[in-house]
């Protein structure tokens, strides 16, 4: 008997200029199900759900439900047919309390004047029915992002949808968040709901979704049954090769010392205490120093200080024997030190910039790409350019002239690294590099900061992945509440011993 | 006093109207800064409908048709506002500047083109409507009541109830703080961004009309509206963007037009010995200093002044 699905999208392209998103791309959704779809960043998973929600047109292929062909032509239409979805970056209106924000768009209303106490009922009714805990009162700006998340969910089942997008629904929630999603989506799928589950994150899509189809650089790989198939499978599927969840790298032979702070304090932005307290440290050439503990304990501050972007409360920064605690940001970079910044956005790009001027932007100043009378020399500025997006594999629409902003995530990131790489630095200051990015990106960013160490280097990473600072390090700082509280051996310590120190229930 | 309190109401009426105009298209998403000039086209609009009225149509009739002139005449010329923004999605405050400056220009040019074919030695800006302004008023023992004043509190309250009671409201105020979110469930943004400017273009145009039939019979239009359109702009900060705060904004205000136009009926003030420049200044200076103080924790519609452009994400 042929099996009906709930949605089918078959044969799918959408292009866009310089750059095909979605290539002949088939997807089938099965009713009462949960399909993961999975890819890296840029592989087409967004695109392809804009389509699926009527937010874009494609230029061939079609789409059915329950059988039938059907068009989408805006989100309208994808509503009728009862499609609805989370987007990544919720679309929800700040100052609205959580039920307008629910109602928005199928208001119930008499001559047009709102009915809330009708909407009231039926958004409480499915928010004790699903266990999706609400106050229908709050202003979203007021609320956690995992209650605005369930705020979306009501929005679709408010609207009664049947099938059901999550987009990286994962990627903004605490661990607690996720167990909870985790339950609402099984919920969901009990009751026949269809859900779509569109995440880069292996371990989750082998915990909750039924089957996964995989996109790559736009086109589609296979559909697997999940409990049939392991993580290095998927992984392979999404990169089309093997990854290795383990960083291979030699000893390390640490040389002469590049890096070396004494009593460093930083003082709060947030509150009267100094959120960085007589921090001390060294970091020798070819080794790297990993920089451990829960978000905010000081670690953003500590870098600022480091780097220069805040001014030390006190204590003393020096680098390969030169005393840089007062020096500019331009004169730390000048004397060898590099920086991959905790955000990107804010201090890693100009987001409306060509992804050329990004990529001199600490350099243009020199003879090489500005003459005499202060022009830029464009020629040059392209070709190296275009080394750089060469040497990195920078993936864009339109190559050095592409904006920075519709870049992807994790090309964004590359562009960062190959400029701060390129400039052959003494120090690496790496905060968070792997922050939102897919595996096979990971892998390349630990593999680029293990290649700085064996060229001779010091790198200071700060990190907040257990696994990224139990695999990358030589050695390994807890910071806690401003504090270096324990130093380790990553051969001679565990994840759980790490975060008693994190958490500060020891200290050295 | 009554007088002070008269003018003070009036004065807080023009005020309230122009700043719900303006309140209407900033929840929307498009910044009005040419609401200064929708006022003196709208205030044109009135001004030679009264002109032209025939003498014996009844007070009723011509409250009406110059009302409707008026806003009438200031919905289409905020069509060019929300050609420019909404349509070709060009710089709001820029469009706006733009709009105050062509308006008081082209309504001297209409005026004054009109005065000379009629009589080709009258040069003169001027617009007389001494006996039509009659009809706008009802003497209440020594108050002179005016329509205005009604249509003022109707529109203050309709206005509540639109933005906070109705589908209208809550679509067009979604449409001004996150635009991607109105379009992700279905919301034609455009529209209701059509619908806020216009709807402002309207009450613009009132509040024009209401403003050169106050305290005089006759305006020269070279002299535009005064600034009025600003001051309601400066209102509508005072006020929040919200009606109710609006009201008692433009009370506010008013009271200090009012009492540069008043002043001389109080002795104390008179012999403060005080120029009168003084005190016409009195409402712009106060306007300042509050804004100055207040501006920083009013919170303006998130997504006003940028245009919606469908495709971005």
């Amino acid at each position: 008997m042929e099996q009906t699905y709930a949605i089918e999208m078959l044969n799918i392209t959408k292009r866009f200029p310089g750059i095909i998103a979605n290539d002949n791309i088939s997807l089938q959704l099965k009713k009462g199900e949960i399909h993961a779809l999975l890819g890296e960043n840029g592989a087409g998973k967004s695109t392809l759900m804009s389509v699926l929600f009527g937010l874009y047109q494609p230029e061939e292929g079609t789409i059915k439900k329950d059988g039938k062909e059907v068009k989408i032509n805006n989100p309208n239409d994808a509503n009728d047919l009862g499609i609805g979805m989370v987007h990544q970056h919720f679309k929800l209106v700040e100052c609205f309390s959580v039920l307008d924000n629910i109602i928005l768009g199928v208001e119930p209303n008499k001559a047009g004047f709102l009915q809330k106490s009708e909407a009231r009922k039926k958004v409480m009714e499915l928010s004790d029915r699903y266990n999706l805990q609400i106050d229908p009162d709050a202003l979203i700006e007021d609320i956690t992002v995992g209650m605005q998340q369930r705020t979306e969910i009501l929005k679709m089942l408010y609207r009664d949808n049947e099938i059901l997008i999550f987009d990286e629904p994962t990627a903004v929630l605490t661990p607690q968040e996720i167990k909870e999603l985790m339950q609402i989506m099984r919920n969901l799928a009990a009751e026949g709901k269809s859900i779509l589950f569109i995440s880069h994150k292996l371990a989750e899509i082998m915990e909750v979704a039924d089957r996964c189809s995989v996109l790559r650089k736009g086109k589609y790989v296979g559909t697997v049954e999940t409990a049939n198939t392991t993580m290095e499978e998927l992984s392979a599927l999404m990169v089309g090769r093997n990854v290795s969840f383990h960083v291979d790298k030699k000893e390390s032979t640490p040389g002469k010392e590049i890096l070396s702070i004494e009593n460093m304090t930083v003082a709060s932005k947030l509150h009267k205490n100094n959120a960085v307290r007589n921090v001390s440290l060294k970091v020798r050439a070819g080794e790297i120093v990993c920089i451990a503990g829960i978000d905010g304990n000081g670690q953003t501050e500590f870098v600022h200080g480091l780097t220069g972007l805040e001014p030390l409360a006190g204590g003393k920064i020096t680098l390969c024997g030169e005393d840089i605690t007062k020096a500019t940001i331009r004169q730390r970079s000048l004397k060898g030190m590099s920086h991959i910044p905790e955000d990107r956005h804010k201090h890693g790009l100009v987001l409306d910039y060509t992804l050329e001027d990004n990529l001199v932007l600490q350099r243009y100043f020199e003879p090489e790409f500005t003459d005499k009378a202060g022009f830029l020399k464009r020629k040059n500025i392209r070709e190296y350019a275009e080394k750089l997006i060469g040497e990195f594999d920078v993936r864009s629409g339109q190559g050095p002239s592409t904006i920075v902003r519709s870049m992807s995530g994790g090309n964004q990131q590359k562009a960062i690294i190959a400029r701060e790489l390129d400039k052959d630095p003494e120090l690496l200051v790496a905060v968070q590099p792997t922050r939102g990015l897919d595996v096979g990106a990971i892998e390349f960013i630990h593999k680029q900061l293990i290649a700085q160490r064996d060229a001779g280097k010091a790198v200071l990473l700060v990190s907040l992945e257990l696994d990224e600072v139990m695999d990358v390090p030589d050695r390994i700082l807890v910071m806690y509440e401003g504090e270096i509280v324990g130093e380790f051996d990553p051969k001679k310590t565990t994840q759980e011993e790490l975060g008693l120190y994190m958490s500060g229930a020891k200290r050295m | 006093m009554l007088l002070l309190v008269q003018y003070t109401i009036l004065f807080a009426c023009i005020l309230s109207l122009v700043a719900l105009g303006g309140c209407f298209s900033e929840h929307s998403g498009v910044i009005n800064l040419g609401l200064e000039g929708i006022m003196v086209m709208g205030a044109m609009g009135g001004a030679l409908t009264m002109k032209y009225l025939p003498s014996d149509t009844s007070a009723l009739l011509i409250v009406v048709f110059t009302i409707a002139v008026s806003m009438a005449i200031g919905m289409v010329y905020s069509l060019l506002l929300g050609v420019a923004a909404i349509h070709f999605k060009a710089d709001q405050t820029l469009i706006g500047t733009a709009m105050n400056i062509l308006g008081a220009s082209l309504a001297t040019v209409i005026v004054k083109s009109i005065n000379t074919l009629s009589n080709p030695d009258d040069h003169s800006s001027a617009v007389q409507y001494i006996e039509e302004k009659k009809a706008f008023i009802v003497n209440i023992g020594d108050f002179e009541f005016s329509w205005f004043m009604a249509i003022a509190v109707v529109a203050l309250v309709a206005s509540y109830i639109v933005l906070y009671k109705t589908k209208l409201g809550l679509r067009l105020m979604a449409c001004g703080e996150h635009p991607q979110a109105a379009d992700s469930v279905g919301i034609n943004v455009y529209k209701m961004r059509w619908i806020g400017v216009l709807i402002s273009g309207a009450l613009g145009g009132l509040g024009g009309i209401c403003y050169i039939t106050t305290g005089v019979s006759e305006w020269k239009f070279e002299y535009g509206v005064a600034g009025f359109g600003f001051l309601a702009l400066a209102v509508m900060i005072f006020g929040k963007w919200k009606p109710q705060n609006i009201a008692l904004a433009a009370i506010l205000f008013g009271f200090f037009r009012a009492l540069s136009n008043v002043y001389f009926g109080f002795d104390f003030l008179v012999n403060l010995n005080i120029p009168s420049g003084v005190y016409n200044m009195l409402p712009y200076v106060i306007s300042l200093i509050v804004l100055a103080f207040t501006s920083k924790k009013s919170r303006a519609p998130k997504a006003e002044g940028i245009p919606y452009d469908k495709g971005a994400r």
